[in-house]
């Protein structure tokens, strides 16, 4: 899974698109991990920009998951921006609401981690 | 084939409290200011379409406990958690101490909150009952015996009346018991738990608690989905969210209301019931949770819909 990466502003931005369920989940953990075995203290700050992400099922949020608690104990940052309505609410019903920092949209994201430092 | 539930909660029953039953009570009262409700009718209809099931209701507090209505002379109950006790007093209501009995009992397990109401379990102490406990664990009977042993419980197991039985299945191996075909299926949590999928006349029921899902095990994830084909009815252990099930609860042993709906869908299966309640969670939070997975099967919807009920104590089903 291609996610796309660019650097803007401190932040490295990561864009996975389409579905993530059974089907390719393993090649999304697959695509996200360099980036955040490299997401540490001092280093680039990842954002997941997933406005072009149209379903997450449990098995692609559990990859967000693991991802979440290695970047935790690195002491790094992951943020997620650009939800869509339908991909929003999945995360409210499964309470990874809760689990990440989400943002309207890249720009906004990039702008708190920059103001963050 | 119709399921009525009277234990619901999970790994512990709870009860109302006071405070609680007072916010029922300003919630609905609140509600009917400037309705003139001046007669028992008028509040009634008030009551029983104008408030939420959450206010007007409860969805109980006993342990897990269900038991299955066939066209058979059998009783059929899956787990004897607390709800055990309202079950066999109605029981003994209908039938009497006169007239003998043979209930069959599918154990999911043997963790405290689903033997705890075998003791209170009025049938046991009327001769001429037969009590047939069913399931896979081969400590089956040594923890129904020890249960009862002192000092944790004045009536020694050995003082019951009834006739007990235990009959050790096979998981995988379907069994015809009381007139079901009943094939039990190994699931993940502490000491094993079994799921059992009945099948009668066309219709099935699977009963599915205590089960935890590892959502990246694609193996086990296929054979769930066959375990639910096409099921009428699949009674799930949704105690958590997605988010708790897979990080600070993993390996607690349950599962989420979006794993249930998940392995439903892929399953074509008619009705999915969330069972095995948090008992943290109050009624309110339930009904939330309710509407919330209702939400999710419609927006992740491929197929027909996927019905979804909550259990709660009093809740018949009907396959």
């Amino acid at each position: 899974m291609d996610l796309k990466p660019t650097h803007q502003g401190s932040a490295t931005v990561l864009s996975p698109a389409g579905r993530i369920d059974h089907a390719t989940a393993d090649a999304f953990q697959g695509a996200l991990q360099p980036h955040v075995d490299q997401c540490k203290a001092g280093h680039a700050p990842i954002v997941l920009d997933m406005h072009g992400l149209d379903y997450i099922s449990s098995v692609g949020l559990r990859v967000l998951m693991m991802a979440a608690r290695q970047v935790k104990t690195q002491h790094g940052r992951m943020v997620i921006s650009g939800l869509t309505p339908l991909v929003k609410e999945v995360f409210e019903i499964s309470r990874f609401n809760l689990v990440f920092e989400l943002f309207e949209d890249r720009r906004a994201a990039i702008a708190a981690l920059g103001s963050d430092g | 084939m119709k399921l009525r539930f009277w234990g619901t909660r999970g790994s512990i029953p709870i009860a109302l409290t006071a405070p609680a039953i007072r916010g029922k009570l300003i919630t609905a009262l609140s509600g009917a200011i400037g309705r003139g409700l001046d007669t028992p009718e008028k509040i009634a209809h008030y009551v029983d379409n104008d408030l939420s099931f959450d206010v007007r209701g409860t969805f109980g507090g006993h342990s897990s406990c269900v038991d299955l209505v066939t066209t058979g002379d059998e009783h059929v109950i899956f787990d004897l958690g607390s709800g055990a006790r309202p079950l066999g007093q109605a029981m003994l209501d209908r039938y009497g101490p006169a007239s003998p009995q043979t209930y069959h009992v599918f154990m999911s397990h043997v963790h405290w909150d689903h033997i705890m109401g075998f003791p209170f379990f009025a049938p046991v102490y009327i001769p001429g009952n037969r009590i047939v406990i069913h399931g896979c664990h081969d400590v089956l009977e040594a923890a129904f015996r020890r249960q009862q042993a002192a000092p944790s419980f004045p009536v020694d197991f050995s003082q019951l009346a009834a006739t007990i039985e235990f009959d050790l299945m096979v998981p995988g191996k379907r069994q015809r018991i009381a007139g079901l075909d009943v094939t039990p299926k190994l699931q993940r949590h502490e000491g094993d738990s079994y799921g059992y999928r009945v099948e009668a006349n066309g219709k099935c029921i699977v009963y599915s608690t205590d089960s935890e899902h590892k959502v990246d095990d694609h193996e086990e994830r296929a054979s769930f989905v066959e375990f639910f084909r096409d099921a009428d009815i699949v009674v799930f252990d949704a105690m958590y969210a997605l988010a708790d099930a897979i990080s600070v609860k993993a390996d607690w042993g349950h599962s989420s209301n979006i794993v249930g709906v998940e392995l439903c869908q892929a399953a074509g299966v008619r009705c999915l019931c969330m069972y095995h309640h948090e008992p943290a969670y109050d009624d309110e939070r339930i009904a939330a949770v309710l509407q919330e997975t209702r939400r999710f099967e419609e927006i992740t919807r491929s197929g027909p819909p996927l019905q979804i009920v909550s259990a709660y104590d009093g809740l018949e089903l009907t396959a």
